[in-house]
C-alpha cells in the first residue's frame, strides 16, 4: 500500500537530459530475482552515478552536495520512457525520491509512480526550465515546496506554479489508497461483467476447451 | 451534438468497461494476462502475501523468456535465472495457470507466443508486465504493458484501472520499395515524430502499406509503439488476420470461430472516425533505417550521414547529439554505412519470427560472416525454431558462420548473461538502443533482419540493397 503524499519541502535536483529511459534509471540485472526490494537505492542511475571502475562520478548531480539529499527530481522531456520495469520507480524511491517534476513522462513509468506513492507532476517545459534555473541559482541550497492538495509548487526564489492532476490519482495519493482492495470491493460487478461477456464473446472465456 | 464514427480503440475499450470510475477513467476487464519469468512469480508471490487468489487462472498464461540463457541446453542460465524459473513453475502450477515450459512447443518470447498460439485475438484486452505488449496490437487487440503493481491488480481482479488515451492514426501510404521492411517503416515514423511523439496516445496504424503487410510485419510495427512513447498500438483486423489465426491452438474453433470473426469484422474504425492526431508517411521514400545514437529517434537512412552537432544551433539538441556520439564512439558528419561492427544480433520480440529469419537467411545464404564479427540468430519461440529448422534456415545460418541459439530474449536486454562487451558495437534487430541496454557501455544500432544480416557479412553497417538479392 503506498504511503500517502500531501506536502513536501525538500532539496530538488535538476536532471535535464531528455529521454532518460528506465534502463538508465535502473539496469535490468539489478532487477533479476524475487528479493530485490531494499537493494535498489544504490543502483538508481547507476551508469551515470558510477565510473567504469565503480567509483562515484563526481560530476553527476546526485553525487554532489546538497543534491545528494534530494527528494525531488526536476527532469527533462520524456523522463522514464522505455521499459515498464517498476524497479525504476522502486530504485528512485529507495534513493529517497518522493516527487518528480517534468514536462512529460513515459506513460507506464508515470502510472507506476502513483502505485508507489511518488508524485509525478507534469508542467510546461518553461516552468521546468525556470525551476531548474532557480534551483541552480542557489546551488541547490534553496528548497522546492510541493502542496498536492493545493496543486502548487513554490520555487527556491518564491515563484509559485500551479499544476494539473487527475482528481482520482490526487485522491489516491493523498489518502494512500490501495487500488487492489478498492477494486475487490467491486468484485460482484466484475463477476456480472464476466457472466454477460461469456454469452457475448464466448471465445474469450473458453480457453481450456479450445486448446 | 453531431454524431461521428467511432475509432477501433473506442469500440474495444467500451466493450471492456466494468465500471466507469470518472469522466475519463474506467475499470476495464482484461481478457488475457501473460506472465514471464522476470515478474511472473514475483506477482504471484505478492498476491499470496496479501492472502489473495488469482481471479481467473484460465485467462492467465506464462512462459520463461527473459532470464533464460539461449545457449544450447540452456547451459548458461544463472543461479538466479534458474531460481526464477523454478519459482515460475511452482507458483503457476499452484494457481492453475498454464505454463509453456522450456523445450515445449509454446515456450518463447511472450510477445511471440501470444499471437503464435492464438492466445492474442482481435478485440481482446491483453496485458503483460512488459512494455512491448503493444506487439499484440498487430492482430487488432488492445494490448499494453503494465508495471508490477498493476500486474498484481490484474492477478487479483482480472481488471485494471485505466485512463482512456488520446488517439493517433499513423497512415503509411504507397508501395514499399525493395529491401525496405516493416522495421524500417516504424523506425522512420519514430525518426519523424520522435520518441515522445506518441506519449499519451493509442496509435492506430493504417494506410495501404499496412494493409499490404503480412501479420508478422504488423506485429513488428506495433512492437515499436512504445519506442514512439505510446503504450498501445494497433492495426485493424482483416482477412489476413483471420487467416493467420485460423487453426491456431487457442484460437476459437467451429461455430465459435464464425461468431468471433463476425464480431471482429465490426472492430475497424468507422470511416468517419475522428482521431486526436493524424500523421501520414509516404513509404515510397523510406530507405533501410539504422539508428546512430542512444534513442530510437536517433535514426537515419543507411545511406545517410551521422548528424553533426556543429551544424545544430539549438544548444540542448546539440548537447544531446554530442552525448549520444560520445557514447556511441562516432564522428558527426561521417557516413553511417561502413562503420565496423563487432556483433550482430538477430532476435527479440521485434524481429524473431519465421519471416524475419527467412529474410535474414536470404541475405546470408552462401555467404560468410566477416572475420572478427560474432553473429547470433535467436528464434523467438520453440515453434519458430522448429519451423525454421524444418526449412533448413538453421543450416544456412550456421554455414554462413552465424550461431543458432535457443529461443528467448537473449541479448535484447542482457538479463541472462548474454551481453555485448563494453565499447563493442552491435547491429541488432531488437527495439532499444538505450545506454547499456545490451550490456554496460555496449553500442547498439537498430536495424531490420535483412540489414543486420548484410552488416554481419560486410563486417560493417551495410545497405542490404547493395547486396544484389
Ligand atoms: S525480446 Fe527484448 S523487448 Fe522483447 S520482451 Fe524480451 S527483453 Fe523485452
Amino acid at each position: 500500500m503506498p504511503k500517502p503524499f500531501d506536502k513536501l519541502t525538500a532539496t530538488a535536483a535538476p536532471i535535464m537530459r531528455s529521454n532518460i529511459d528506465t534502463d538508465v534509471i535502473i539496469r535490468i540485472e539489478r532487477l533479476v530475482g524475487n528479493s530485490i526490494r531494499g537493494t535498489l537505492g544504490k543502483w538508481a542511475f547507476g551508469s551515470l552515478r558510477y565510473l567504469p571502475d565503480g567509483s562515484e562520478n563526481p560530476e553527476f548531480i546526485l553525487n554532489r552536495e546538497p543534491y545528494r539529499e534530494a527528494e525531488i527530481l526536476v527532469t527533462g522531456p520524456n523522463f522514464g520512457c522505455g521499459s515498464s520495469r517498476e524497479g525504476a520507480v522502486w530504485s528512485l524511491q529507495e534513493r529517497g525520491i518522493r516527487a518528480i517534476i517534468g514536462s512529460g513522462f513515459g506513460d507506464i513509468f508515470f502510472a507506476n509512480c502513483f502505485q508507489n506513492g511518488i508524485l509525478p507532476i507534469i508542467v510546461d517545459k518553461a516552468v521546468v526550465d525556470s525551476l531548474a534555473a532557480d534551483i541552480e541559482a542557489t546551488q541547490g541550497a534553496g528548497k522546492v515546496s510541493i502542496d498536492l492538495e493545493a496543486q502548487s509548487i513554490v520555487s527556491p526564489s518564491g515563484k509559485q506554479h500551479s499544476f494539473d492532476i487527475d482528481p482520482r490519482r490526487r485522491e489516491g495519493l493523498l489518502k494512500g489508497l490501495d487500488e487492489v482492495a478498492l477494486t475487490l470491493q467491486r468484485d460482484n460487478e466484475i463477476h456480472a461483467f464476466q457472466a454477460a461477456d461469456r454469452t457475448a464473446r464466448p471465445w474469450i472465456h473458453s480457453t481450456r476447451t479450445s486448446a | 451534438m453531431q454524431k461521428t464514427g467511432r475509432t477501433m480503440l473506442a469500440k474495444i475499450w467500451d466493450q471492456h468497461v466494468i465500471a466507469r470510475l470518472s469522466e475519463d477513467t474506467d475499470l476495464l476487464h482484461i481478457d488475457r494476462h501473460l506472465l514471464h519469468d522476470l515478474g511472473g512469480s514475483r506477482g504471484l508471490l505478492d498476491l499470496k502475501s496479501r492472502g489473495l487468489k488469482v481471479h481467473n487462472p484460465e485467462l492467465t498464461f506464462a512462459t520463461p523468456d527473459h532470464a533464460l540463457s539461449t545457449a544450447p541446453g540452456r547451459a548458461g542460465t544463472s543461479k538466479i535465472g534458474l531460481e526464477l524459473l523454478a519459482a515460475l513453475r511452482v507458483e503457476t502450477s499452484a494457481s492453475g495457470i498454464t505454463l509453456f515450459d522450456v523445450d515445449q512447443p509454446g515456450q518463447g518470447i511472450v510477445h511471440v507466443i501470444g499471437p503464435e498460439l492464438g492466445l492474442s485475438l482481435p478485440g481482446a484486452t491483453i496485458v503483460c508486465g512488459d512494455s512491448h505488449t503493444c506487439t499484440h496490437g498487430g492482430l487488432g487487440a488492445l494490448a499494453f504493458g503494465i508495471g508490477s503493481s498493476e500486474l498484481t491488480h490484474v492477478l487479483a481482479t482480472q481488471a485494471l484501472i485505466q485512463r482512456r488515451p488520446k488517439t493517433l492514426r499513423a497512415r503509411f501510404e504507397g508501395k514499399l520499395p525493395l529491401g525496405v521492411t516493416a522495421k524500417d517503416m516504424i523506425l522512420a515514423l519514430i525518426g519523424h515524430i520522435g520518441a515522445a511523439g506518441g506519449t499519451g496516445y493509442a496509435v492506430e496504424y493504417a494506410g495501404s502499406a499496412i494493409r499490404e503487410l503480412p501479420i508478422e510485419g504488423r506485429l513488428t510495427i506495433c512492437n515499436l509503439s512504445i519506442e514512439l512513447g505510446a503504450k498501445m498500438g494497433m492495426v485493424a483486423p482483416d482477412e489476413k488476420t483471420f487467416e493467420f489465426l485460423r487453426g491456431r491452438p487457442y484460437a476459437p474453433k467451429g461455430e465459435m470461430w464464425d461468431l468471433a470473426v463476425k464480431a471482429w469484422r465490426e472492430l475497424p474504425s468507422d470511416a468517419d472516425a475522428v482521431f486526436d492526431r493524424e500523421v501520414v508517411i509516404d513509404v515510397t521514400k523510406i530507405i533501410p533505417q539504422v539508428t546512430w545514437g542512444i534513442s530510437p529517434e536517433h535514426v537515419i537512412g543507411v545511406d545517410g550521414k551521422i548528424p553533426d552537432p556543429k551544424s545544430v544551433d539549438d544548444p540542448a539538441r546539440r548537447a544531446a547529439i554530442e552525448t549520444a556520439l560520445e557514447y556511441m564512439g562516432l564522428q558527426g558528419g561521417a557516413p553511417i554505412a561502413g562503420t565496423p561492427v563487432d556483433w550482430v544480433f538477430i532476435g527479440s520480440c521485434t524481429n524473431s519470427r519465421l519471416s524475419d529469419l527467412r529474410a535474414a537467411a536470404e541475405v546470408a545464404r552462401g555467404r560468410k560472416v566477416a572475420a572478427g564479427v560474432r553473429a547470433w540468430v535467436v528464434p523467438g519461440s520453440e515453434n519458430v525454431k522448429r519451423d525454421a529448422v524444418a526449412e533448413g534456415l538453421d543450416k544456412i545460418f550456421v554455414e554462413a558462420g552465424f550461431e543458432w541459439r535457443e529461443p528467448g530474449c537473449s541479448m535484447c536486454l542482457a538479463a541472462n548473461g548474454e551481453v555485448v562487451a563494453p565499447g563493442q558495437r552491435s547491429v541488432s534487430t531488437s527495439n532499444r538502443n538505450f545506454v547499456g541496454r545490451q550490456g554496460p557501455r555496449a553500442r547498439t544500432h537498430l536495424a531490420s533482419p535483412a540489414s543486420a544480416a548484410a552488416s554481419a557479412i560486410a563486417g560493417a553497417i551495410a545497405d542490404v540493397r547493395m547486396m544484389g538479392r
